[in-house]
């Protein structure tokens, strides 16, 4: 759940962060104002959402100016950009300082670790792009989420990009303030993409975006209070495909189970997936295995037959999709053979053989035996929980990818 | 039409059994029975019979009045 740049600002400075001086415009108006009140070089940025994790600082997306009027009409064509199908949430007019070094920091959840990491460099940008041009300039750490954030750690990366001093002890605490509220905030991303050091050694964040976990919205409901985000709204970094809201769609018009979220992505591998947790792990088994996946989409809670057969049809009937993969976790609260049922009288609906159009179907669990005899009856081919995820989706892309 | 199951009614055992149709209706979680024409009677709702959860509430009435049968055992 992504915050805008002014957002992710407030948080950094109750966290003792510097950033740059500067108030947020909703209009032309509003920014000629706060230009008038904040003089001198100035910078408008425009409050993304899509955008701000390519840099909010990117030319398309902020204009340098300084002047009242020069602000009013860079806020009225910067309020034009598409953010993902809504419009800015407004600019944030900042003052602009002086850089005598620029750095880059990066706290994201490294899921194969289970653990923060902490990424660092001595020049700005998006780590990842410096990650991958500069390796050499990059210093990594993870850290626990479980027990306080030490010091000892901010003061290892620190030293590791060559500082020492004052220097050290200045970059060491913001990098400590960050992870910290990294961890309060339920964050699984805090980015500072520019963080300048100025004529008298001070440090303040320039470019910065965070993300924080949609999960944690019930424990971080006074912040979001604040930033006027509804319990509904997930802002999500783009407006919803049409694909996506007829499986919403299927999810709304039947109570009994769920699908859902339904996410569309451009590949081949038709996926109907859930379980316990099972879908996000399936997917990244997909892609592990070479598959290119066409969507996400869990479906579980014990759907009806129905349900199973309108996601069927909505997946296989994607263009570019072929075939399907229905796998899963092994469920106790959904029964295999009312999944079973549904993808089967899908495919049949759709004009096609069951056999030629479901890769594979492993989904252990409650009704499994009879999940199998329907499963015979077509020719489809069953995997039990002695098949592994990673085993199961590598047949399945095997299957896709000829 | 049903793919995965078939629902059997005997109509006159369950006319004869006194309140059998009002609670074939009511209890069937997947509503897989509606009132049939003649009072006291049934009828199959043919889009719903591929829902049947397999609870066997509707085969506790007087035996042979409801059939279930699972079309992928044949």
């Amino acid at each position: 759940m992504r915050f805008y740049e002014f957002e992710t600002k407030t948080i950094l400075a109750r966290r003792g962060i510097p950033v740059p001086e500067g108030s947020r415009a909703a209009n032309a108006g509003e920014a000629a104002s706060a230009a008038r009140e904040l003089g001198g070089a100035l910078v408008v940025k425009a409050q993304l959402l899509v955008g701000s994790k390519a840099g909010a600082s990117r030319s398309d997306e902020s204009q340098a100016v300084d002047s009242p009027e020069q602000a009013a009409s860079a806020t009225e064509e910067l309020l034009k950009i598409d953010d993902g199908g809504r419009g800015p949430r407004g600019v944030l007019v900042e003052k602009v300082h002086a850089a005598t070094a620029e750095y880059s920091l990066s706290i994201s959840y490294d899921g194969t670790a289970k653990q923060p990491l902490l990424l660092a460099a001595d020049i700005a940008g998006n780590i990842e792009d410096i990650a991958e041009a500069h390796p050499d300039r990059v210093v990594s750490r993870h850290f626990s989420a479980l027990v306080p954030f030490s010091d000892y750690v901010a003061k290892e990366v620190a030293a590791g990009l060559g500082l020492n001093g004052s220097e050290l002890n200045r970059m060491a605490g913001v990098i400590a303030r960050l992870a910290r509220l990294f961890l309060d905030y339920d964050l699984t991303q805090a980015d500072i993409q520019t963080l300048a050091r100025l004529e008298d050694g001070s440090l303040l964040a320039v470019d910065c975006f965070s993300d924080m976990e949609v999960e944690a919205k019930y424990r971080q409901k006074e912040l979001l209070a604040e930033f006027g985000v509804g319990e509904e709204d997930t802002r999500s970094v783009r407006a919803p495909t049409a694909f996506e809201l007829a499986g919403k769609k299927i999810d709304d018009d039947d109570p009994r189970g769920i699908i859902g979220p339904v996410v569309e992505f451009s590949g081949n591998v038709g996926l109907v997936i859930g379980a316990g947790g099972g879908s996000l792990t399936l997917t990244d088994a997909v892609r592990k295995a070479g598959g290119d996946p066409a969507n996400y989409a869990a479906i579980g809670g014990n759907p009806s037959v129905a349900k199973a057969v309108a996601l069927t049809k909505l997946v296989l009937g994607k263009p570019g999709v072929d075939k399907i993969a229905v796998m899963s976790n092994v469920v106790s609260n959904t029964r295999a053979d009312l999944v079973a049922r549904g993808v089967i009288k899908g495919v049949i609906e759709m004009g096609f053989e069951p056999a030629d159009k479901i890769t594979i179907f492993r989904v252990p669990g409650a009704w499994e035996a009879d999940a199998v005899k329907i499963l015979n009856k077509y020719g489809v081919e069953y995997c039990d929980r002695s098949v592994s995820i990673s085993e199961a989706a590598k047949r399945a892309v095997d299957k896709i990818n000829g | 039409m049903a793919m995965f199951i078939r629902v059997d009614v005997n109509d006159e055992l369950v006319a004869a059994t006194d309140g059998l149709a009002a609670k074939l209706i009511e209890v069937c979680p997947v509503k897989i029975f509606k009132a049939g024409d003649d009072a006291g009677s049934v009828a199959v709702v043919e889009d719903n019979v591929d829902e049947c959860t397999l609870c066997d509430l509707c085969l506790q009435g007087p035996e042979g009045s409801v059939s279930i049968v699972k079309l992928y055992e044949d």
